[in-house]
């Protein structure tokens, strides 16, 4: 009997316990998905009183579309650049012996991180400030850019390693030139490495705050998620209906396109996993 | 088509490994040609530096009469299949076979066309659209094979062609390339470790050892006569005996017996001398009665392989093997002699086989002699 008891507690007590997790990660999601529907947005999760005038709020903002635009062109412009020179440094690091690469690589990952971090922030300015790249979106692009490297070499060059030299040297034998061989043998191969680092770009650059907000003066410029710190009301109160629809917007391309490059490819994180 | 002329090629990798030692071969035009050896002996790197994915440090390789030693790869016309085919995995079969054309800038018909045509040659009929991945091993190759014959080619390489197929495809795969390449008649250069594969493919072997060249010459010339104990020890299913003698009065007195000296040796020997006698199993005649110039022993092992058995003798602590024929009953621990046939015993002196100079026999590479004189 007392078993039995024991054994009843012990399922409503780990029932409890994950629908608490559940509730913490599904509220918030709960909140994005109804809020922008209803009438009166407020910060607590309710059923909404249907209606579709928030996002007519959202279109008269004269930024909110213009900063999503803004925010594409940074992911893409930044997620071209780091998917080219990524997969040719990757390709050329595994393919070159150079003394001492293994260390270089682990030691730009680990600047990596700081490289876009706000310890570097003052230096960058600086930078950015001395080339004349502040608020320009090239700036914006080549700092992310930089910070985002790194860690895609390191993912890319696992695919290049994990593809076999006599693929390259077939394509050599009957007289393919090296650019021939990246674009007809190795970019083929390794595309799902190429669209892993491109998602990951894209979310990174989509995601980031603190680079646009530093390196972009003009509000037109400004990508979504510095925009999204300016709505507020008069008051001083935060513009819940237009936070609200603008989030909703604001996160479904990432969520589209990891849908779309999970079907095309089959999404494989592989980093520092061999296949 | 093109012969293949090369002169003290050598090959010295950075970390100073020297895999090809000043080494001269000719292969004639549409010859099918095999480099065999163990492994680390500079074969593979011999194969590569013919195709120009490595270049010589130091020699020249000639294909008909153009001097290829410093061009590119894609500048020699040459075909190549690789161990693992490297077929690409993202292209059909039809794209990697028309491949090496579209490098060469012809047409999409013609492509198409000249691709279709090496389809049919080699059996491939109904796979065009295939990926490398849903193909068999030895389609794989097949696919290789056209994909390298596709373009004409003056020679052609490949690379250990039969080590990636299961053994049953194996005899399969040898037969198909022997009667595809005497059909193509594009001169062939492959590289092999396994001594059978290159008896039964090539037209002549070279043997090579650490870079060199030890023995050129036909697979009958290499298995009935090797031209040093290396050859004697490396080529053969069953391994050659080779037993230690001395030379006394116009004999050999090895393993308790005493064997006439070859006739090809006689008059280069003197008595006294230390030599090792070699006999191949396969070249000797077992029986239970006693015999002249037979070596005498207990039999230790009884082997079978099939057709026949191999029999190992225990003679005064050395072993000697010999084959017996099917439906000859040996018991193990039974008295056998084993009688080597006449003209079938080779006398070996400081590892090089005892000879008047030609005569049928195989081609002696002079590398070792030479390198000899030079140093």
């Amino acid at each position: 009997m007392n078993e039995t008891v024991r054994e009843l507690l012990r399922k409503i007590g780990l029932a409890t316990f994950v629908s608490a997790v559940l509730g913490f990660f599904a509220l918030p999601l709960l909140w994005l998905a109804f809020t922008p529907f209803d009438a009166n947005p407020g910060i607590a999760v309710s059923l909404p009183d249907f209606t579709l005038h928030n996002f007519q709020v959202l279109l008269d903002n004269p930024y909110a579309l213009a900063s999503l635009r803004n925010s594409v062109l940074l992911a893409a412009g930044t997620a071209a650049l780091v998917v080219t020179a990524a997969s040719l440094a990757a390709y050329a690091l595994s393919r070159v012996r150079v003394p001492g690469r293994d260390v270089l690589l682990y030691v730009l990952l680990l600047l990596s991180s700081i490289i876009t971090g706000t310890a570097a922030m003052v230096p960058i300015f600086l930078l950015a400030f001395n080339l004349h790249l502040i608020d320009s979106r090239l700036g914006v692009i080549l700092v992310l850019t930089g910070g985002l490297l790194p860690a895609s070499i390191f993912l890319l060059k696992d695919f290049t390693d994990a593809t076999p030299t006599s693929y390259e040297e077939a394509a050599r034998v009957f007289g393919a030139s090296p650019l021939q061989i990246l674009r007809h043998v190795v970019v083929p191969v390794i595309r799902p490495g190429l669209a892993t680092v491109a998602v990951w770009t894209v979310a990174q650059v989509w995601g980031d705050f603190l680079m646009p907000f530093l390196l972009l003066r003009n509000p037109d410029k400004a990508p979504a998620s510095v925009i999204m710190y300016t709505f507020y009301t008069e008051g001083g109160q935060p513009d819940l209906p237009l936070i609200s629809t603008f989030s909703l917007l604001y996160s479904l391309p990432v969520v589209l396109m990891y849908l779309f490059v999970s079907r095309r490819y089959g999404f494989r994180f592989h980093g520092g996993i061999k296949r | 088509m093109a012969s293949i002329t090369i002169r003290e090629l050598t090959k010295v990798y950075p970390g100073g490994v020297r895999a090809l030692d000043a080494l001269d071969l000719d292969v004639a035009m549409g010859e099918f040609f095999a480099l065999l050896g163990p492994s680390g002996c500079g074969k593979t790197t011999l194969l590569r530096t013919v195709a120009g994915l490595e270049t010589a440090t130091a020699g020249t390789i000639a294909l008909g009469d153009r001097d290829v030693t410093r061009l590119q790869p894609g500048r020699r016309d040459v075909g190549m299949v690789f161990q693992d085919y490297a077929l690409f995995p993202h292209m059909t079969v039809l794209d990697n076979i028309a491949y090496p054309l579209r490098i060469k800038k012809e047409s999409r018909s013609v492509r198409h066309a000249r691709a279709a045509e090496a389809v049919q040659e080699l059996g491939l009929k109904g796979l065009e659209q295939r990926r490398p991945g849903e193909l068999s091993g030895g389609q794989q190759q097949r696919v290789a094979l056209a994909r390298a014959v596709v373009a004409n080619p003056r020679i052609f390489l490949l690379d250990e062609p039969l080590s990636n197929l299961d053994a049953r495809l194996r005899l399969e795969a040898r037969t198909f390339l022997k009667e595809f390449q005497h059909r193509v008649g594009v001169t062939t250069v492959f590289v092999t470790h396994d001594q059978a594969e290159a008896l039964a493919l090539a037209d002549r072997i070279a043997v090579m050892e650490a870079g060199r060249i030890r023995q050129i010459g036909t697979p009958t010339e290499v298995f009935r006569r090797p031209a040093n104990l290396f050859v004697a020890s490396f080529i053969g299913s069953t391994p050659m005996n080779l037993l230690a003698g001395t030379v006394q009065s116009g004999t050999v007195v090895v393993a308790g017996t005493s064997l006439p000296v070859p006739d090809e040796a006689r008059g280069r020997v003197q008595d006294g001398q230390e030599v090792v006698c070699g006999v191949r199993p396969e070249y000797m005649d077992f029986g239970t009665e006693p015999v002249d110039g037979a070596f005498a022993g207990r039999v230790s092992v009884v082997e079978n392989l099939g057709g026949s058995s191999l029999v190992t003798l225990d003679v005064d602590g050395e072993s000697v093997r010999v084959v017996v024929g099917e439906g000859f009953e040996v018991d193990s621990g039974a008295e056998g002699w084993a009688l080597p046939r006449p003209g079938r015993v080779l006398l070996y002196r400081d590892g090089e086989l005892v000879t008047g100079s030609g005569g049928e026999t195989g081609r002696t590479a002079s590398p070792l002699a030479k390198n000899g004189g030079r140093g």
